[in-house]
């Protein structure tokens, strides 16, 4: 009678191609990324980086209700979203906004949804960093922790009939893997034997949660054995490991139509979010740590500039560039108006419900006749 | 207070409430002398809307090789394959989350649970994502979804197995909540369901699915489809209207055949529809017959009942001449024993009661003319 171990005993390797000063590994095999995708990756982990400051302090202003950074996820932000199509559709959780910018969601764009203007194409009915964009193929942010993973599969059912040349990106954190939603997409992805690729963004906290009190497994990627499918643990914060391992996951996803797992590990540098502080529960010099000698976009530049794709001078350029204009969405978002009242009862249902109808016009006649008991800068 | 006649508000007609009265009489029952059982009316809705459109699916536990777990879905695995007919793994929030994504992508899901009870561990998925989304995205995410099954209270099964869920999916809006009774109803709006590009709870009944009901010509059409959020008129009455769903429409007309004998006419009103609820037929029948008695299985605070109340009082209070009485489940989970069960849900002597009750209640003059 022989009980299966709680644990191999070896935890399962890391796949890397840089190290941590940027230089190749002796001996790793690898894609090779040309210039144009290498240096729009970087450019964009440093736009993400900008935007997360800026809109960070902008929240602590005053000037928005929320927002939460990617701080030291932006390569797997963006080099995931480097090695998939345009048709592959993004479910995400809510740290990938570095797909969305890849795919050329502009900081007009993402400025007016934190805003909630009437330009946000969200009109207004979602808090802030929830952005989706139809023709982006990126679902909108749903705030409840892995729901997205068995929806994911769903959509990869959806593309399976249809036959697409495309597969379903779905990511999520290592507190999601903990949901029930978790086990039960995957599980089901296997069963179905559809395209979708999970990314466990695998960044060491849920809040204040450390992985330690999460799991007692080996991480996340042993997990996806136990549903039968094929997974990798990747050095998150290795822009060309995270874009390689992807690259061949949605081959291997779309040409053998199974699902995959990637565990990518990582560490949030910034606090959940603006309604926390977590120097109240981990150690400042940890934060700082993976701060500077851990950061990805520090790293990826050491190699793009080895390259001589990037130098010093681009650098404090694109920088001011990006700040420049990103002050300037701002400034046009808070100035933009707020979206009309009658945003407030369209959408609930494909048309319009009678009732909402009534509801509409009943809110008119009582703001006409009380006009000073509501906000007079909202237009109807 | 005497017997005032009471203007009828002619249809089209818009009293200052702003309710618009909308003529109810549907189709009524046939003279073809045709019946279906309600398992095989649905069954068929489900085969015209697979057959009509590729992008209709049926998933859930046993709807495959099972035939369905109360053989709902007999034959479909046979005619339309396993990637269209799916059995799932036994996760209600694995299966809803898959279909809602579906859905998000462009098929057209049919979520079977077990039993509604099954449904609350798949809830998120139901409010959160489908009812929610097409909201929180502006129109970009339409959730053309069905989530269907057995709902309420079946025979000695106890108290997971029998809540009615009626109330709290019709609480949210977002959502559309259908209640068929007869196979005309099922039929009628489950197609009305797969059709429709929203979110749809369809709640059925077990103990109806073997019951059987004339079913007219034109309900047997493939094309036959039955307006959402329309009640119906079951039967004509002048002194008590009863409004009811599901298997107490079925109550309320026996109800009402033994009030008849008494001397008191009942019109009976089958909601088919919770949300949209249609408060402009409920509040007609009240402002003629004056009297309103409300009957569900579902447990009494927050229940349909309550919201249908609330609407009478808002809308049509100085024509009521008695309290409005409201037939609920007893506010305790589900006993099995037998004895204890009965005493759980509605008999059909309750309603009888309290209908009479409303009858009596006010000062004894001639009834409305």
């Amino acid at each position: 009678m022989n009980f299966t171990s709680e644990s191999s005993g070896k935890r399962i390797p890391c796949f890397r191609v840089l190290d941590d000063n940027g230089y190749p590994i002796a001996g790793s095999i690898f894609e090779q990324v040309n210039k144009e995708i290498a240096v729009r990756m970087y450019s964009g982990m440093v736009t993400l980086q900008i935007m997360d400051t800026i809109l960070y302090e902008t929240q602590r202003q005053g000037r928005i209700s929320f927002y939460l950074t990617s701080t030291g996820e932006e390569a797997i932000n963006l080099a995931s979203a480097a090695a998939l199509s345009p048709d592959d559709v993004v479910l995400p959780q809510y740290r990938e906004p570095g797909v969305l910018l890849w795919r050329g969601f502009t900081l007009q764009e993402f400025a007016n949804q934190c805003f909630g203007n009437e330009a946000d194409y969200g009109k207004g009915r979602q808090m802030p960093i929830h952005y989706g964009s139809q023709k982006h193929n990126y679902f909108t942010v749903s705030s409840p922790i892995a729901t997205q993973l068995p929806q994911a599969a769903g959509v990869a059912y959806s593309l399976k009939m249809d036959k697409k040349d495309a597969c379903v990106v779905t990511y999520m954190g290592d507190g999601g893997t903990s949901e029930g939603d978790f086990h039960a997409a995957l599980n089901f992805a296997a069963v179905t034997e559809v395209p979708v690729i999970f990314i466990c963004r695998n960044n060491g906290w849920a809040i204040s949660t450390p992985i330690t009190e999460q799991f007692r497994s080996d991480g996340v990627v042993v997990r996806g054995q136990a549903y039968g499918i094929r997974s990798i643990r990747v050095d998150g914060n290795d822009a060309l490991a995270v874009y390689n391992s992807v690259r061949t996951a949605r081959q291997t996803a779309i040409n053998e139509q199974r699902p995959i797992l990637i565990e990518a590990l990582t560490y949030r540098v910034g606090h959940h979010s603006t309604s926390d502080d977590s120097t109240k529960y981990r150690a400042v010099d940890e934060i700082e740590h993976w701060k500077t000698a851990q950061n990805p976009v520090a790293r990826f530049r050491k190699w793009v500039q080895g390259n001589g794709w990037w130098t010093d001078e681009y650098e404090s350029e694109f920088r001011s560039n990006i700040r420049k204009q990103l002050m300037e969405a701002i400034q046009l978002a808070a100035r933009k108006e707020k979206p009309p009242i009658a945003n407030l009862f369209t959408d609930v249902y494909e048309e319009n419900a009678p009732n909402l109808v009534e509801q509409e016009r009943s809110l008119g006649e009582t703001i006409k006749k009380h006009p000073q008991d509501y906000p007079s800068d909202v237009p109807l | 207070m005497s017997a005032i006649l009471r203007k009828i508000i002619a249809p089209g007609g818009i009293p200052a409430w702003g309710i618009r009265v909308i003529a109810s009489r549907t189709y009524s029952s046939s003279a073809g002398g045709k019946e279906m059982t309600v398992r095989d009316a649905l069954n068929s809705a489900l085969d015209e809307e697979m057959s009509a459109d590729p992008s209709v699916l049926l998933m859930g536990e046993e709807v495959g090789e099972y035939q369905g777990a109360y053989k709902v879905s007999k034959g479909l695995l046979d005619k339309y394959g396993p990637k269209r007919v799916i059995d799932t793994p036994i996760t209600e929030a694995g299966f809803t989350g898959m279909a809602v994504g579906a859905a998000y992508h462009g098929l057209r899901p049919v979520v079977e649970f077990m039993t509604f009870n099954f449904s609350m561990q798949a809830i998120d998925h139901i409010i959160n994502s489908a009812a929610k989304s097409n909201y929180m995205s502006s129109g970009q995410i339409s959730v053309p979804i069905v989530f269907r099954g057995p709902n309420g209270a079946a025979a000695g099964v106890g108290a997971q197995h029998s809540q009615c869920y009626a109330a709290w999916y019709a609480s949210c809006p977002g959502l559309k909540v259908l209640v068929p009774y007869n196979s005309e109803d099922a039929r009628g709006l489950l197609k009305a369901a797969i059709r429709d590009p929203d979110p749809v709870v369809f709640l059925e009944n077990e103990l109806l699915y073997g019951e059987s009901f004339p079913i007219s010509a034109e309900a047997l059409d493939s094309s036959f489809c039955l307006p959402i959020g329309k009640a119906k008129i079951e039967r004509e009455g002048k002194d008590v209207t009863i409004v009811a769903f599901s298997k107490m429409v079925g109550y309320a007309l026996q109800a009402a055949e033994i009030l008849a004998k008494e001397g008191v006419s009942a019109e009976v009103i089958n909601l088919r529809s919770i949300r949209p609820l249609d408060r402009a037929t409920i509040n007609t029948s009240v402002r003629k017959t004056n009297r309103l008695v409300t009957v569900e299985e579902g447990f009494p605070q927050h229940g349909v009942g309550a919201e249908i109340c609330a609407s009478i009082v808002e809308e049509s209070f100085e024509y009521l001449d008695a309290p409005v009485e409201r037939i609920t489940g007893a506010d305790v989970p589900m006993p099995y024993a037998a004895n204890l069960e009965r005493m759980a849900v509605p008999q059909v002597e309750d309603i009888v009661r309290a209908a009479k009750r409303t009858c009596y209640r006010s000062v004894p003059v001639a009834v409305n003319a």
